[in-house]
């Protein structure tokens, strides 16, 4: 069962506009588009002007978000799946400068991967400005094979990559940016117990 | 192990007007410890009848292993420190220096480190530099002087680094450009500044101001325990009471008093002297830079090197 | 037998010995002796018991900082072994190459100096030669380039030393597990927990976070001064003899806790000791945390007539969840009621040598 906390687990306190940045960059997931829509009031034109906004839809209940985040006025780009958005986040990020602040929101997946590019950078994660919004389906690494296992939505499941069943441990790596999967039968092969939709 | 050492001071030598640099060497002889760019050393040193500890950067190259070199300011109104190195230290005498402690230590994450020292601060980034050249870091360093004659290690830091490092002579009309110094830096860059505590303040509230996250700013708060009235402080558990006179700390008073509390950076910094209060009528004049507010205003914490009290009793767990 | 202590600790030969498929690892009579046994008084009682990381009694693990013993060779081959099925076991990331190279001179000069007749550090200037004669290596490299020697600096000094290392950065008042090299580990994983701060990796462990003591712990290592180091100790029990209890290969050892029998405790139930000392770095101000692994099945245990005495009672002693966490659940019974044979009721003296 999940605990009450997890010391390994990044906290999202929720976007919020740095308004002393010199440059916006908004990489959103899914219903994270919701997260910066919610704050529509604070982005004055001077913000929107200095915003870049990027967006995937998976994980959006229905059709996604691109309209509204249009109608906002910064610059936007959509990708077509989370490894494009990543691409561009990287890009993007490589032609940045100090006073460039990073806003996150969608899935915990989504934030963890989106962290590892900005961390690649140089940025401290602790002035990623993050929200957590959608699915709490995790992100996955089976600590056997190493394969990473997204949207896992019960524990115990079985990894994808090697076959082994799996529970998943309330143990976070930002470097990963997954949680922990380790095998629930090595003691007794077989003795699996039901899964648990605990993350959807 | 490494406890205080012996150091026989080798070389004196004025750096530039008003700043001594003293080189330290151990009477054992044998190599020293390697350091980190901005650690510091305590020296113990004589004034009267009381023995001064203070902190000094290590301003020489962390992997010269025969000696250590410090290097101070002649302070307007020395408290004792700096006055007993300009006029009566002399090669040859022998001092007590702790081992060296980092409170202002690189993020060796960095993609480049942008250094900004004014005047006597620029001790620490002498030792950082070196730290960098050998390993092949992207830095720059902007250093601010009342003029060239007062710029300390300037000539050696030019020579040694080039166009890396940037001199800024106010007798000469020139200011740090403070705005451009934090425009355009790659992401990753930190920012370092020692020095004068309001240039410090403009350094980092202009980083602040162009969007920077407290993450990749550090400066180190180069303090002298501030004077004060006097007061009495008593030792809960002895019973015994020990007076603090106005030009010194609370730790120097408990030092002069035989007893030997933990201290590490003398300055307010680390938390390392971080004392139980007992009992207080009164008010501590908390002067550390570490106790947050709520604890501050709690005050059942006191740091002892920093601190002074006004008011009726203050009993410490000592 | 308590002459035993009043030699220093001085490995002549190395035991040809193995830690899995046959499992052939035991300690010779002199090496139960120099155990570190964790538990000074006869009830479990959770501590950080940080003490000050000084040579201690001559003969103990506690004589020399580094301590070198007879499984020296073994361990190293079994390192060498899981290593090349997993090099996941070492991990370094970039910032982190100047502590690599702190550490690199810390043990060699630690090994040095306490074996002289098995390495020599020479140095001259920035050239330096390292001879490592159980291992048969003699190299010359130029201290601070990476390129003078045939791996990364904490990987080759990790493969001659015995004990998982990790390395901490330190930034932001915290403790940051940057880089490393654990082939030994009880039960947790470098590469997922690499890059974590002192909080984040210790967020498995149970009733430890609400007692503060990890607040505490950390407050009292940030400001760990060069050439101070401190140690603790910490146990837990492995089935049989097997140094890489891993969880990447837990399906491989997991079974092993299901087999225990009251006839085959003594053999197969092992005290499992890490002694941990912890160093700051001169050039990084980074930290060095050595843990220093030790086993002894319940054979070897109960020829020390006060350890044999004390571990039934600590083990009976321990809270469910600490049992739980530290694995022992299956067979903890089993192997009080082995130990029991061997507590005749006597009181014990206090401290952990042997009387």
């Amino acid at each position: 069962m999940q605990g009450a906390t997890i010391r390994s687990r990044p906290v999202y306190p929720g976007l919020a506009i740095a308004p002393l940045a010199r440059r916006h960059i908004f990489a959103l997931e899914g219903e994270g588009a919701g997260a910066l829509l919610d704050i529509a009031g604070d982005l004055t034109p001077e913000v929107l002007g200095r915003s870049q906004i990027l967006y995937v839809a998976r994980g959006s209940l229905g059709v996604g978000h691109h309209g509204a985040l249009q109608t906002l006025g910064a610059a936007f780009w959509a990708a077509p799946t989370v490894q494009p958005l990543l691409g561009r986040l990287d890009v993007e990020l490589s032609r940045s400068h100090m006073g460039t602040r990073l806003y996150l929101a969608g899935t915990e997946g989504f934030i963890g991967q989106a962290m590892q590019v900005a961390a690649a950078h140089g940025i401290d994660p602790a002035s990623v400005i993050t929200e957590h919004r959608g699915s709490r389906a995790r992100r996955v690494q089976c600590v056997h094979c190493k394969g990473v296992t997204e949207g896992v939505t019960a524990s115990p499941f079985t990894c994808g990559h090697c076959g082994l069943n799996l529970y998943v441990r309330d143990h976070y790596s930002r470097r990963l940016g997954a949680f922990q999967g380790v095998n629930i039968d090595a003691e007794e092969p077989g003795a699996v117990p039901p899964p648990e939709e605990l993350y959807l | 192990m490494m406890g205080d050492l012996q150091m026989r001071v080798t070389a004196l030598h004025d750096e530039a007007a008003g700043i001594r640099r003293v080189r330290l060497e151990p009477v054992e002889g044998g190599l020293l410890p390697a350091f980190s760019g901005g650690a510091h050393v305590v020296v113990a040193m004589p004034d009267g009848d009381v023995t001064r500890r203070n902190p000094y950067s290590l301003c020489c190259d962390p992997e010269d292993r025969t000696g250590y070199e410090i290097a101070v300011a002649r302070a307007a109104a020395s408290r004792g420190g700096s006055a007993y190195i300009h006029e009566r230290l002399a090669v040859g005498d022998v001092l007590t220096v702790g081992a060296p402690t980092n409170l202002f230590q690189p993020d060796w994450r960095a993609k480049k480190h942008i250094l900004v020292a004014g005047g006597i601060g620029i001790t620490p980034f002498v030792a950082m530099m070196a730290q960098f050249a050998r390993a092949g870091l992207a830095f720059e360093l902007h250093y601010a002087v009342r003029s060239r004659a007062a710029a300390a290690f300037a000539g050696v830091l030019q020579d040694r680094y080039g166009p890396r490092v940037k001199i800024y002579a106010a007798d000469e009309g020139a200011r740090l450009p403070l705005g451009a110094l934090v425009q355009n830096q790659p992401l990753g860059t930190h920012l370092y500044t020692c020095g004068p505590e309001r240039l410090m303040d403009a350094v980092l509230e202009t980083a602040r101001q162009a969007g920077w996250p407290e993450q990749a700013l550090h400066s180190e708060h180069f303090m002298a325990p501030p004077p004060g009235d006097p007061f009495t402080v008593t030792l809960g558990r002895s019973g015994r009471d020990v007076a603090v006179a106005p030009d010194q700390s609370l730790l120097e008073a408990l030092e002069a008093a035989g007893i030997n509390p933990r201290y590490l950076c003398r300055g307010g910094v680390c938390g390392e002297c971080a004392t139980k209060v007992v009992e207080l009528r009164g008010t501590i004049l908390h002067g550390d830079h570490y106790l947050t507010p709520e604890e501050r205003a709690e005050s059942r914490t006191i740091m002892i090197c920093m601190s002074r009290f006004s008011g009726d009793r203050l009993v410490l767990d000592l | 037998m308590d002459t035993a202590y009043s030699a220093t600790h001085r490995p002549e030969t190395f035991r040809d010995e193995t830690f899995r498929g046959d499992f052939s690892y035991a300690n010779s009579p002199g090496n139960i002796r120099h155990f570190p046994f964790p538990f000074h008084e006869d009830h479990y009682r959770y501590s950080v018991n940080i003490e000050p990381h000084v040579p201690g009694l001559p003969g103990s693990a506690f004589e020399h900082l580094i301590d070198v013993d007879e499984h020296y060779l073994a361990e190293m081959a079994d390192r060498a072994q899981v290593l090349a099925e997993d090099p996941l076991r070492y991990q370094a990331l970039p910032h982190m190459m100047l502590a690599q190279w702190d550490t690199l001179e810390l043990l060699m000069e630690e090994q040095a100096r306490a074996y002289p007749h098995l390495f020599t550090l020479e140095r001259n200037g920035d050239q330096w030669r390292w001879i490592n004669r159980p291992l048969g290596i003699d190299d010359t490299f130029t201290f601070g380039d990476p390129s003078t020697l045939p791996r990364e600096p904490l990987d080759y000094i990790c493969r001659q030393t015995q004990g998982d290392i990790a390395l901490m950065d330190q930034r932001e008042g915290n403790l940051w597990m940057d880089a490393g090299m654990i082939t030994a580990q009880a039960d947790w994983s470098l590469d997922f927990d690499v890059g974590m701060n002192f909080h984040e990796w210790h967020a498995p462990v149970p009733l430890a976070p609400q007692m503060g003591v990890f607040d505490r712990a950390l407050k009292y290592l940030l400001n760990l001064q060069v050439g101070k180091p401190v140690r603790r100790l910490n146990w837990t029990m492995t089935i049989n003899p097997r140094l890489d209890t891993s969880p990447e290969t837990y399906p491989k050892w997991g079974p092993d806790r299901t087999t225990v029998t009251p006839e085959n405790v003594g053999q197969k139930v092992h005290l499992r000791v890490e002694l941990q000392s912890l160093w700051r770095l001169p050039r990084s101000n980074g930290m060095l945390f050595v843990i220093r692994g030790y086993m002894m099945r319940m054979d070897e245990v109960v020829t020390v007539p006060k350890w044999g005495r004390r571990l039934p009672r600590v083990l009976e002693s321990l809270p469910p969840e600490l049992a739980e966490y530290k694995g022992l659940s299956r067979y903890r019974q089993t192997t009080i009621d082995w130990l029991k044979r061997h507590d005749d009721g006597a009181p014990t003296s206090p401290g952990i040598f042997p009387d």
